[in-house]
């Protein structure tokens, strides 16, 4: 029971990274496709003063997942980290490009800095849920042995389940960051850009879709067990997701930008809880159940009491940053700021 | 002895992992993959933790005074604080990736011993992610009092996250609140196992070397720009405001180390006795400075009698465990270790007496040691004062170097080695070089970015209202 709960919490803090960092990861991906530099602007104006306040917080999912998994399943962890050490190296190098060239490119002057550091932000948005992808089809498809180092270097993460997942979650990041750019951009009373944004919404939400359907072969040749629980236990969840996501491009259409917010991410949320469902109570596949990995009782208690203290201080803060910044309309560009400090 | 028997029980395990199949070279690129990062970390982090405070001190004072030198100062420092805290919190995520793709052997047994300062540490990182996101993108959106209040949780956050990081490391040297049976890790006692016998003083010791670096660092800066003839207020306050508190500190920091000195005496002889080269148990053990280690002995080195004896014991009849208590195959790198130890203790000294020459100008100067700087005898302290800051950062590296290598062969002191914890799988010394390239890039570029931060937009000599709000934060 402890168990399960703490990798529910786990789970959960996985949902919040994929639907709050995955954006920012996929507002890189829009970046690297805005085009020049003249034409891009007005884009990566907007990508940038939407991530910028929260992007850091938003990546904090990502250490919240690794330390619970090491702390309530140790042996999980240790496998999974040193069988995919590859694509995991590679993701974790694209995280440090990706959050310091941000950092550098908005403290840069010069065109040839914001290009150079820019299309470094850009690129590594897009390589790093990639790896992060592959690491989740090495897990899901059972290739990840419960010992150190036992699964194969290249295989583990060089696979169709591997390769599937790593392109959705490109494209599922992308899509995510179109669909909640809209809103921004039209609460900054830009319209043209909203609706270019909704277009790439949609666009990317059928790429999603055509993905997905092709992945039903592939999960059905390369993965028979998680294809087997995703049709069965995980159904009425993957089939949930198929629905918001539909209904959210059908919002997108309509210009119900707001709405279609959480439609995307509740398709998004619903794919990983399938996989999820379809999976448990295995952790790795052919390997190691919840029950076994767990940690001790002690361990377990401890983490989760203090996830939950932490939670209440969590919760007011993260309501205070998304509110402070979606509140009204985002700070203009800094070179043409009326504002006298201190007035609101 | 409790500490010899586990010594005893932890060579048998070192011998059984030196027959296991890790190459030299993949252990030695491990550990210098880890070592690298956490060495690169480890400054940014002392900035994360300690430039909010100062930028808080320089707002307030601001705010206060209505200022503007002070305020343009904050709001500047604030800028160089969010390219600072970009860079640390990846350089601090891709730690925590290492620890598993380089450590599994330690993460998938011991990894839930230490899950729990990490959670702590994870949810004060949160906190101070949410509320610096807010300081400084809300700059403007908010009144200037209740900007300075969204500032107060990123200092103790900062802190709160130092003390819990350090806490896990601390486990590292003080392994407690678990059972080992059959090889297996039962009856876990999460909190036992943070706050161990070594987190006070490790913990203690960290934070403020983290206040002392962003305090003496921040400082040299500003040092150099007034030997260069910038002697206006907003320069001026760029100084003293961070050299004061690196100067409040330091005299704590010293009382610390010794804390933490005398605490290995007890509790990781071994440590000490590399620390301070020390080959042979007994009494009226010298105190000595430098040196070689060679044919077991510390060689050519500065001797003081009865040193060392006395500084532990405040007796020269105090008895110092020497390195000859512990088998030959678990000794660290004594001179490289005894080394690091000899440069932090000479930094610390150093701005031990800087701070000293702080509080003389002060006290001479009564009303301020303001006027007296800008007399012509200041120059030498300027001087001092501008390599106080990368000596400090020396410092705080060596003392890193000491309580890392200090520990060696161990992973886990006494229990588990680095060679048993080290990634099996092949291939990772390609890994070093592709974080050696991109750390090199990323130094680079921070350092170029920074520098622009401050040249970029020239500080006028007497800042006015508008120079304030003009300088966008981010």
């Amino acid at each position: 029971m402890l168990a399960d709960t703490a990798l529910a919490v786990m789970w959960v803090g996985l949902t919040c990274y994929a639907v709050f960092g995955g954006a920012d990861f996929g507002a890189g991906v829009w970046d690297l496709l805005a085009g020049g530099t003249r034409r891009g602007r007005p884009q990566r104006q907007l990508v940038e003063h939407s991530i910028g306040p929260v992007w850091e917080a938003n990546h904090v999912w990502l250490i919240f997942v690794i330390v619970l998994l090491w702390s309530a399943f140790s042996p999980v962890f240790a496998a999974v980290m040193s069988t995919l050490y590859l694509p995991l190296t590679l993701a974790a190098l694209g995280i440090i490009a990706r959050g310091a060239a941000f950092a550098f490119r908005k403290a840069s002057t010069e065109l040839w800095q914001q290009r150079l550091f820019g299309a470094c932000f850009a690129l590594s948005s897009l390589i790093t849920p990639f790896f992060l992808g592959t690491v989740a089809g090495g897990v899901a498809s059972g290739r990840v042995p419960p010992k150190l180092a036992g699964g194969d270097v290249l295989t583990s993460w060089l696979n169709p389940t591997s390769v599937l997942g790593g392109v959705l979650a490109v494209l599922t990041c992308a899509h995510l960051a179109a669909v909640y750019l809209c809103a921004d951009a039209a609460r900054e009373g830009r319209a043209p850009l909203a609706a270019a944004f909704a277009r790439r919404g949609i666009v990317s939400g059928l790429a999603c879709g055509a993905v997905a359907c092709a992945g039903i072969a592939v999960l059905h040749a390369d993965a028979p067990a998680l294809f087997h629980g995703l049709t069965h236990r995980g159904l009425p969840l993957v089939v949930l997701s198929a629905v918001a996501g539909l209904g959210g491009l059908v919002l997108l259409h309509r210009r119900r930008y707001v709405l279609a917010r959480p439609a995307a991410a509740l398709a998004v949320a619903a794919v990983l809880w399938a996989w999820g469902a379809a999976q448990y109570p295995a952790m790795l596949v052919g390997g190691t159940t919840v029950d076994q990995a767990a940690s001790d009782a002690a361990v377990l208690s401890a983490c989760l009491i203090v996830l939950a203290v932490g939670a209440a201080l969590l919760a007011p803060s993260l309501w205070l940053l998304y509110a402070t910044f979606q509140r009204r309309t985002p700070a203009t560009p800094p070179d043409a700021r009326p504002q006298r400090p201190g007035s609101p | 002895m409790p500490v010899l028997d586990r010594l005893a029980s932890g060579a048998q395990s070192l011998a059984a992992a030196a027959a296991g199949g890790v190459s030299e070279g993949d252990l030695a690129a491990a550990r210098a993959q880890m070592g690298f990062s956490l060495a690169w970390h480890i400054v940014v982090a002392c900035l994360g933790v300690g430039l909010p405070a100062l930028t808080l001190i320089a707002e307030w004072y601001g705010i206060r005074t209505g200022d503007p030198a002070h305020r343009l100062l904050a709001r500047r420092w604030a800028r160089g604080m969010g390219v600072l805290f970009a860079v640390g919190a990846v350089s601090g995520t891709i730690l925590s990736f290492e620890m598993g793709l380089l450590w599994p052997g330690l993460m998938g047994t011991y990894g839930q011993v230490i899950g729990l300062p990490f959670a702590l540490e994870g949810i004060a990182f949160f906190i101070e992610a949410i509320f610096l996101g807010i300081y400084l993108y809300a700059w403007d959106r908010m009144t200037p009092k209740r900007h300075l209040l969204t500032g107060l949780p990123i200092v103790v956050a900062g802190v709160a996250s130092a003390f819990f990081v350090v806490c896990a490391n601390a486990w590292m040297n003080q392994p407690r609140g678990f059972t080992l049976r059959d090889g297996r890790v039962v009856d876990v006692d999460p909190w036992a196992a943070m706050l161990n016998p070594a987190s006070p003083p490790q913990t203690v010791h960290m934070i403020l070397a983290a206040f002392m670096v962003a305090s003496f660092l921040t400082a040299a800066v500003y040092a150099v720009a007034m030997l260069r003839g910038r002697r206006d207020t907003y320069h001026k306050a760029g100084f003293f405001i961070p050299f004061t508190v690196g100067a409040v500190v330091t005299p704590f920091q010293i009382v610390v180390g010794d804390w933490a000195a005398r605490f290995l005496a007890e509790y990781q002889p071994a440590k000490l006795a590399a620390m301070e080269g020390v080959f042979t148990t007994g009494s009226h053990v010298p105190l000595t400075l430098g040196g070689i280690a060679r044919d077991d002995a510390l060689r050519y080195g500065l001797e003081i009698p009865n040193g060392l004896s006395l500084l532990i014991g405040y007796d020269p009849g105090t008895v110092v465990q020497g390195l000859d208590k512990v088998p030959r195959s678990q000794w660290p790198a004594v001179t490289a270790v005894h080394w690091a130890f000899d440069v932090m203790v000479a930094i610390g000294l150093f701005l031990l007496l800087m701070a000293a020459w702080l509080l003389l100008w002060w006290w001479r100067g009564r009303r301020g040691n303001r006027e007296l700087l800008d007399q012509r005898g200041s120059r030498p302290f300027l001087w001092l004062a501008a390599i106080a800051g990368p000596a400090s950062v020396i410092a705080l590296e060596s003392g890193w170097c000491v309580t890392e290598l200090g520990r060696q062969p161990w992973i886990v002191w006494g229990i588990m080695s680095v060679r048993e914890a080290v990634n099996p799988a092949p291939g990772l010394m390609t890994g070093l070089w592709l974080v050696l390239i991109v750390y090199a890039a990323m130094t680079v570029a921070t350092v170029y970015v920074l520098r622009r931060l401050a040249t970029h937009a020239a500080v006028p000599l007497a800042p006015q209202e508008e120079d304030v709000e003009r300088y966008p934060v981010v």
